[in-house]
């Protein structure tokens, strides 16, 4: 996300010009719940959209530098927010300890997932992920001690820290929503620049030729498959407290599973911006399309949003990223 | 459990079978001619349903009647799609494919919501409805027709593909693409025929589904996931295959809610697709 023109100038000057927009965009971010306090819409949105770049960052692990496309991550949402809310429910567990249990959770599953289903391919695998979140959707919606259909509301508790609700001013949850995009961005750039970076995108360019080199392309790809699924369960724990409410329909839906993947692609697959930008654009669209013309019940926002969907697809396909005709810039 | 029931619920999955054959037939086709999974195909299947009670609501044309004219008119709008979308991504990766008919998807849902609202449609009178009994069974009559019109189709279509020059053709450039372009196939008019054929079979699906059931926006995705699920567990691109697991999992479907609960009746097919791409990770007849 440089100014055009910055991979002419020496890297160095390009490093410090990138750092220094990251600062000040953080600055700004840091700063803006000071104006917002009374605009309960615009936190909303922000605190949204955070949580949505976090997941793309964590879906990007998997799909964008590993190669294995899920779209089944809203499963993992699931587990965390699920996890967490039984454990407080049935022995008060802190939700913290329980978001941190709902990842382990998570990431094992993940694993298990992956022990299976790896070595299918392309849309074989693609397929298994789906199948797997709509049987979990289908089994939760049914099995009474989550609650079944009805869902489960959240033990309220006095707002703090370490309870992880707020009730009045909802400004704790935008500071720990930009925490959790922060983290999981920071990860994903720190895995990026080392040899697990570099192996996972050598697993998605040519896995045989990864083996060859003496990598085993499957235990890599079991660790970006934890990690991804850990990230994913703890924003789904972050959602619940946040909400105070989940069912099946909220955190396990297919919707959900594509929307986590859309916001990568749509920001630029394989880069550590992309998600970012791709929540940050189509949030925005789908909360300020909502409130503009769902009034009508006729869905506008949406015929808008398959639009966008179709036109990034055909003109950007390496995301919206490419637009700043940054070096690389995703899958060719 | 008495031989009554037993007949019942096999002619009720066997009809629900061959229409999830013809739609994941019209999926398979499409994706063996150029690797493409169309995420909107439910969505095709919507349209061909609205366009079928808007003939029988407005004119009063019965879905018997409207059929070949549904059918022809989603060939035409499956070309379109090809052309105006389809084309632009046939070099781009996986996601930019998967996301352009995604994005097609949501668009076309919302777009038929935005037309007709969110309201449940049914064609009450269809010439199909009622039920038929034979001997001590009753079954209704609109899904058996639907079931062996859905046959019919797919028998029609195997032997287009099998025993025409153009199904041929289909084939070579599904089977080689380069080596069907140096013997002077037009693969571009192969890939928006294969759009079309796709899009006449879920127009087919449609016009017999809207005999007996509901038609509303959302429709497509009850249908689509478990096409999906038939295609990949068929081996993606085998006709075949997509005939074979379409049947099977009608069958499966109605025993599994008709013995556990109606609202569990896909978890055992999803768990057969598991189960066998663990086992063959190209489905039961696909490609290795």
């Amino acid at each position: 996300m440089t100014i055009a023109g910055a991979s002419l100038a020496p890297p160095v000057r390009a490093e410090w010009v990138r750092g220094g927009l990251i600062a000040l965009l953080l600055a700004v971010l840091l700063a803006l719940p000071l104006f917002l306090a009374a605009r309960p819409f615009e936190l909303r949105l922000l605190t949204v959209m955070f949580l949505y770049a976090a997941m793309g960052q964590a879906w990007n692990l998997l799909a964008g530098y590993a190669g294995q496309t899920s779209l089944g991550h809203g499963m993992f949402f699931g587990i965390g927010a699920y996890t967490s809310t039984m454990a407080a429910i049935g022995i008060g567990l802190n939700p913290w300890l329980g978001g941190l249990l709902g990842s382990a959770v998570a990431a094992s599953v993940g694993v298990v997932i992956g022990l299976a289903c790896f070595r299918l391919k392309g849309h074989y695998f693609v397929i298994a992920t789906l199948v797997l979140a709509e049987s979990l959707y289908l089994a939760f919606a049914d099995w009474e001690w989550v609650g079944a259909a009805m869902g489960l509301d959240l033990p309220i508790e006095e707002p703090s820290l370490l309870a992880f609700q707020f009730h009045r001013d909802k400004r704790p949850y935008y500071y720990l929503a930009l925490a959790l995009v922060v983290a999981a961005t920071a990860l994903v750039v720190w895995l990026d620049r080392r040899k697990m970076g570099h192996v996972l995108r050598a697993i998605r360019d040519d896995e045989e030729a990864t083996r060859s080199l003496g990598f085993s392309p499957m235990r890599y790809k079991l660790i970006a498959m934890a990690l991804s699924a850990g990230m994913i369960a703890f924003c789904g724990t972050f959602y619940a407290q946040f909400v105070l409410f989940i069912d099946p329909p909220s955190v396990l839906s297919l919707q959900l599973s594509v929307m986590i993947a859309l916001v990568a692609i749509v920001g630029g697959i394989g880069t550590a911006s992309g998600p970012i930008v791709g929540a940050a654009v189509l949030v925005t669209i789908s909360e300020y399309a909502r409130i503009w013309f769902s009034g009508s019940g006729r869905n506008i926002d949406l015929m808008l949003y398959g639009l966008i969907i179709m036109a990034v697809s055909v003109y950007r396909p390496a995301g919206i990223v490419s637009l700043f005709g940054r070096r690389g810039g995703g899958r060719r | 459990m008495t031989a009554t029931l037993a007949t019942q619920l096999l002619v009720s999955g066997l009809g629900m079978g061959c229409i999830f054959a013809l739609i994941a037939i019209g999926l398979t086709l499409i994706y063996g001619v150029m690797n493409i999974v169309n995420f909107a195909h439910g969505e095709f299947l919507m349209i061909s349903m609205y366009g079928t009670w808007l003939a029988y609501s407005f004119w009063g044309v019965d879905p018997v009647v409207a059929l070949p004219a549904v059918g022809a008119l989603m060939f035409l709008f499956g070309v379109l799609v090809y052309y105006v979308l389809v084309r632009q991504v046939l070099d781009g990766t996986m996601h930019a494919q998967i996301f352009a008919t995604f994005g097609l998807m949501v668009f076309l849902q919302a777009a038929a919501q935005f037309v007709f609202g969110a309201d449940y449609h049914a064609i009450d009178k269809s010439w199909l409805g009622g039920v038929l009994r034979i001997g001590g069974i009753t079954l209704p009559s609109a899904q058996l027709a639907a079931g062996l019109g859905a046959l019919l189709a797919t028998l029609a279509l195997y032997a287009l593909i099998f025993r025409t020059h153009l199904g041929r053709q289909l084939r070579a450039v599904s089977q080689d693409r380069t080596a069907a372009l140096t013997l002077g196939i037009d693969a571009d008019r192969m890939n928006a025929l294969a759009w079309g054929i796709g899009a006449a079979c879920v127009g087919v699906a449609g016009a017999l589904l809207s005999s007996f059931y509901y038609v509303f926006p959302r429709v497509g995705a009850v249908f689509v996931l478990i096409s999906y699920v038939a295609v990949a567990l068929g081996g993606f691109g085998s006709i075949g295959g997509a005939l074979v697991a379409g049947v099977l999992i009608g069958i499966l479907q109605v025993i599994s809610g008709f013995f556990v609960a109606s609202t569990l009746k896909f978890l055992p097919v999803y768990l057969l697709y598991l189960v066998v791409v663990l086992l063959r990770p190209t489905g039961i007849l696909g490609r290795q």
